[in-house]
């Protein structure tokens, strides 16, 4: 059996960078969003109400729930927007990895509680 | 050798689908240095392309089932609130470890960021899978986006790890056990 080492694949879009950069900051958004809606169940009692969809698991149903809508909204639109486009990537990716790193900062408990 | 319902559920949580994906997070990485980095000797096959969205799809779906399984089966046993008057928290292990305040640090730092950080970890790897569903070889002739999905596994690598560790942690200091108890096998008596 033969193995094509062609190095084109996929669709015809897939060979410019929008789709992926799509992909990349709605990760980056989805993460931070992540700490962000946790960050205000946690100092409003109101939003900790209503971000209870399941009761047993409490308000963090809500809020993972909340922050997954959001990031896959925005990754289809980022995608039907980007898809045919070649975008400056390093930017992009210097953003999502803000909003990562954001996000994994505001999750640590010590560091949410200043807010 | 037994064990409870929901210390097997636990189990199978954390050793199942957790401890399974730290270990596989280590193959994603090797596999997109190797194979589809600007340095790789060979051009990325049909089948290495196949390897790796089949890889990073399981994955994904491992990463689903760890958080899901967490937040929906497991974290409500380790929240469930005692009646009042219960002196007995053994079957309440965050109360119990709210109980003295050498362990509720276990709980106020430990499974608040557990909680949270672990869904940076499905967020991240669904990513990577897409982009390798979608690119598949040609992710080659996109450096700065296999530097982003390298960047995101290595975060989910990260965030999966922070919520092994409490899970483990605050697991030993307060299991989460109760419900049937499941026999398995008749130990020797002496």
């Amino acid at each position: 059996m033969t193995e094509t080492q062609s190095s084109a694949s996929g669709p015809e879009w897939a060979r410019g960078n929008g789709a992926g950069a799509a992909a990349v900051l709605a990760a980056g958004l989805g993460s931070f969003l992540i700490a962000v809606f946790a960050l205000l169940a946690d100092k409003s009692a109101d939003i900790k109400g209503i971000m209870v969809f399941y009761k047993p698991t409490g308000p963090l149903s809500g809020v993972t729930t909340c922050a997954i809508v959001v990031w896959l909204f925005a990754w289809l639109v980022l995608h039907m927007r980007w898809k045919s486009r070649n975008l400056n990537l390093s930017r992009v990716n210097v953003i999502a990895f803000l909003l990562l790193g954001l996000g994994l900062l505001l999750t640590f408990p010590p560091l949410a509680d200043l807010f | 050798m037994e064990i409870t319902l929901r210390g097997l559920a636990t189990m199978i949580h954390g050793m199942g689908f957790g401890a399974l994906y730290l270990m596989a997070c280590s193959g994603a990485l090797v596999e997109l240095y190797r194979r589809y980095g600007p340095q790789s000797p060979a051009p990325a096959t049909e089948r290495d392309e196949r390897f790796l969205r089949i890889y990073l799809i399981a994955m994904a779906a491992m990463a689903w089932l760890a958080v899901l399984t967490g937040a929906y089966l497991i974290y409500p046993w380790y929240r469930a609130v005692p009646p009042a008057g219960t002196t007995n928290l053994a079957a309440f292990p965050q109360r119990l470890l709210l109980a003295s305040s050498t362990t509720s640090g276990w709980h106020s730092v430990g499974m608040e960021w557990k909680e949270h950080v672990a869904w940076f970890a499905p967020i991240s790897i669904t990513m990577a899978a897409g982009v390798a569903v979608q690119y598949g070889r040609n992710l080659k002739q996109h450096p700065g986006l296999r530097a982003a999905v390298l960047g995101f596994v290595w975060i989910s690598l990260l965030s999966a790890g922070i919520a092994g560790f409490f899970g483990a942690m605050i697991n030993k200091r307060a299991p989460v056990a109760g419900g049937a108890n499941l026999h398995f096998m008749q130990g020797e008596q002496r």
